[in-house]
């Protein structure tokens, strides 16, 4: 038993110890369990591509990309063009893509240029550039010229809604892609295939000798360097792939969510997936797919039963409270850890 | 009466008995010499001597240690510190951006009352600089050093840093016991040999030493008496005038060693350059190198020696333009583009670094790994092709590592065990198994047995001397050890002020060496 706790990690046996207790009074509560695995499928679907978008970062050795909304600014921004030109269903899906991909390796490129700058202040830095863009960017969703009856205030005028509806465009085009139910648990084939995909090209990417650069870029860089690596350019190339991914993976998001959420809502992206991450054993100088899928499995769970449970228990609203209480406890006592050894 | 006394000491982590009833004691004023091979224990005996946190989170020790008859237990190195046990490390605890005197004083300062240590309390008071410079340049005299003492630390040669480290220990009025952790293993011949006196000055001053240490000559020529550790237990404990270096090496290793030099072989070499360097300049802080000519033939072993400071470490590190540098390197008769990591590797040209754990190796990355990466990068050997991508061929880089495991007998767990956790010797094998799989022509050595034991430093010369012969393998060999490169080399080219001071036969005398390190001019020497 020792020996199993500690090949899977005290953390992680804490969470799914306590998983399991919230499940069966769950059960106890008559909350229906085909409901809860259900909402765990779609919520792990659409957040793993997020999840994902830490891995090259920490490879890479900037540690937890904190700038998160920085790519998801721009998948919103790739959304909403796909928005004003009407187009919807998979069309619609991939042209928010093909946009949102560019314009993040352009901010990624940047941002990656000035992390070089400011080596080993990675992650206090990467938050306070977040907090910046999205503030920046509230006023360009207040000035950008969008038409669409659709995006701007229904009062008209300029400015977009603080949250736009997906209904008539992208709205759930993965999550009932091939979709099919277990008795009453409903499978979200495409949204799951989609983030398959996309965790075996960036499994591939680390397996191949590009990736391979720049992970030893990441862990040792006198190391990398005294073996022709330029470290500086791996570190950028991490970055922009770890935007890239954030701007797809923030589309994913909110085509399952069915709207999209501007101005100060990307503000606080970052966190759930850092906790993620750490919760799935990786640390701030390895992280790899299993992480991600590991992580975001137990973090999504334990909010999927959580909340529910808690708010039967307690009256009211507790969601939000308890999201970020673990979120950001995770996160810290992943900090804390010697080292970032590993969580 | 003893000083110190340690009886029966014995201590496990977890199943593994590392110290086995182990005692020794050291007299008032004594030399003692400690000398054992890496992972005899030494550290450990140390660690428990100086109370070290690590002992007690893993459950103590067994035995017991007196010092003046009194039983002691220390829980804390400040517990050993009060006793009078002041100890060097052997990696350096000094603080980068403090001056000379704070490091010197540190939680020690000289204070002077203020009107709000009056109020508050003792520990508001103002630091008295004047006296703790004062002091710290008193602590720097008794070892001869005439350094500025408000310089800070950071930036400072390593042969410095550990003067300073001793000037910290001798400032403490009441120590009574100096441990020495390889203390000299950092420093050049002539440091060593200054470092020695000052050892035996401060003995005849009172305080017992305790010395730790590779260099056995060293050993030999200071200490009072010995201990030998083997495996976690005592397998001698003797008065240094009874015994040699010999002996001393045969215990520490249990079996035989031949220090001789090389022998006497017909060595042929041929008249025809591998590589020219012409007015090599490197900005390496602290080894520059400033206009440096040579030429280095194929097939030979050259060595590369001089003081610490002089630029002889900056020479490989700028050819692999790992620092930045200007002048011509010609290989092959064609030229290697200056601070380019990539060409000069994609030229054939292998490099082993000094600082092996921070450039030399992925420390938490498998053996398998670390051998393999260079070639993968350089000359993208071990991979597969998929799709776009090439992906690394696991079962080749695992075939590879094992066949490089066994030829250079690495000691290991498995080709899955990471580098961090394998003793020094084994480390710099894996380093120089990551420079073969290159299949270099020309290996760039620097410091290669430095804190490696010495039944390991006899296997990573030997490889190095097998790799020229077998392979034709054209080596450059930078040390601090003369006698090192005397015994493989076949030239040795000495080093003074970023420049080459001249070549000499590793037959040469002493005292030729000695003239030429202190820059004294070659025709001279020679006449």
């Amino acid at each position: 038993m020792k020996e199993f706790i500690d090949r899977l990690g005290f953390p992680r046996f804490i969470i799914i110890v306590f998983l399991i207790c919230l499940m069966a009074l769950a059960v106890y509560l008559n909350i229906p369990l085909s409901d809860l695995v259900s909402d765990m499928l779609v919520r792990f679907g659409m957040n793993a591509i997020l999840v994902l978008a830490m891995v090259p970062g920490i490879q890479a050795g900037i540690g937890i990309n904190f700038n998160l909304p920085l790519g998801i600014i721009c998948g919103l921004i790739g959304a909403l063009i796909s928005i004003e030109f009407k187009l919807s269903g998979f069309l619609g899906l991939f042209v928010s893509i093909l946009i949102a991909a560019p314009l993040a390796a352009i901010g990624g490129y940047l941002y990656g240029k000035m992390l070089n700058s400011v080596k080993g202040q990675e992650m206090t830095v990467g938050n306070y550039v977040g907090y910046s863009i999205v503030s920046f960017m509230c006023i360009f969703w207040l000035l950008a010229p969008f038409k669409s009856p659709e995006l701007i205030w229904a009062y008209g005028g300029n400015g977009l809604r603080v949250t736009v509806s997906l209904e008539s465009s992208i709205s759930h085009v993965l999550n009932n892609f091939l979709a099919f139910n277990i008795g009453k648990i409903t499978i979200p084939t495409g949204l799951l295939l989609f983030f398959a995909i996309f965790a075996f090209i960036v499994w591939v990417y680390s397996q191949s000798n590009r990736g391979l650069s720049m992970r030893v870029a990441g862990s040792n860089g006198k190391f990398a360097q005294s073996n022709g690596i330029n470290v500086d350019k791996q570190r950028i190339k991490g970055t922009v792939i770890s935007t890239v991914l954030a701007s797809i993976g923030i589309i994913v998001y909110s085509q399952a969510f069915g709207f999209l959420q501007l101005y100060n809502a990307p503000l606080y992206s970052a966190m759930p997936a850092a906790a993620a991450i750490l919760i799935g054993g990786a640390s701030l100088k390895k992280a790899t797919i299993v992480h991600v899928i590991i992580g975001t499995i137990l973090f999504q769970s334990l909010l999927v039963v959580a909340l529910p449970v808690i708010n039967v228990i307690a009256e009211g609203s507790m969601s939000e409270v308890i999201r970020v209480i673990v979120s950001n406890g995770i996160i810290l006592y992943a900090l804390t850890r010697e080292g970032g050894k590993a969580a | 009466m003893d000083l110190l006394q340690m009886k029966n000491i014995s201590k496990s982590y977890d199943e593994n008995r590392v110290l086995n009833n182990v005692s020794l004691s050291i007299k008032e004023g004594e030399i003692h010499g400690l000398v054992g091979e890496n992972g005899a224990g030494k550290s450990t005996l140390m660690n428990i001597l100086f109370g070290m946190p690590v002992i007690h989170s893993t459950g103590g020790y067994e035995g017991e240690m007196l010092i003046n008859g009194e039983p002691y237990k220390p829980t804390s190195p400040e517990d050993a510190m009060l006793a009078g046990i002041g100890m060097v490390h052997q990696e350096f605890m000094l603080i980068p951006g403090f001056t000379i005197t704070e490091n010197i004083k540190l939680n020690r300062e000289k204070t002077i009352p203020t009107v709000l240590s009056k109020v508050f309390g003792k520990r508001l008071e103002k630091l008295d600089t004047e006296a703790m410079a004062k002091d710290a340049k008193e602590a720097l005299k008794k070892l001869d050093m005439n350094i500025d003492e408000y310089v800070p630390v950071a930036g400072l040669p390593v042969g410095y840093m550990q003067f300073i480290e001793i000037a910290r220990e001798i400032d403490k009025s009441k120590l009574k016991l100096l441990i020495l952790d390889e203390p000299t293993a950092v420093l050049t011949e002539s440091e060593a040999a200054k470092f020695l006196d000052i050892i035996k000055k401060l003995s005849q001053m009172g305080i017992s030493i305790l010395f730790i240490s590779h260099r056995l000559d060293e050993v030999k020529q200071i200490t009072d008496s010995i201990t030998v550790l083997r495996d976690g237990e005592v397998v001698a404990n003797v008065n240094t005038e009874d015994i040699d270096v010999k002996e001393i090496a045969r215990l520490m290793v249990g079996r035989k060693i031949e220090l001789s030099s090389k022998e006497d072989e017909d060595r042929q070499i041929k008249d025809e350059n591998i590589l020219e360097i012409k007015d090599l300049r490197v900005k390496m802080p602290g080894e520059e190198v400033k206009g440096l000519n040579l030429t280095v033939r194929r097939g030979e072993i050259l060595g590369i020696g001089g003081l610490a400071g002089q630029g002889k470490i900056g020479i490989a590190n700028g050819i692999m333009g790992l620092y930045e540098s200007s002048g011509t390197v010609i290989k092959d008769g064609k030229e290697i583009p200056l601070n380019n990591p990539r060409e000069a590797l994609k030229a054939s040209i292998a490099f082993l670094s000094e600082d092996r754990r921070g450039v030399g190796l992925l420390l938490d990355d498998s053996i398998e790994f670390n051998i393999a990466f260079s070639s993968l990068e350089i000359q993208e050997n071990f991979l597969k092709k998929f799709g776009p991508f090439k992906l690394i061929d696991k079962s080749k880089v695992r075939e590879h590592a094992l066949k490089m495991i066994e030829d250079l007998d690495i000691r290991c767990t498995g080709p899955k065990q990471h580098t961090r956790s394998l003793s020094g010797g084994n480390q710099q094998k894996v380093c120089i198994a990551r420079a073969l799989s290159l299949n270099p022509d020309l290996l760039l050595v620097s410091e290669p047995t430095r804190g490696i034991d010495i039944g390991a430093k006899k296997l990573v010369l030997d490889t190095l001397v097998k790799l020229n012969r077998e392979q034709g393998v054209t080596v450059i060999i930078t040390s601090s050890e003369l006698g090192e490169l005397r015994q493989v080399a076949d030239r040795i080219a000495i080093i003074y002020d970023g420049k080459v001071a001249g070549i000499l036969p590793p037959n040469a005398s002493d005292e030729e060496f000695g003239l030429l390190m202190a820059g004294e001019d070659i025709e001279k020497v020679v006449n």
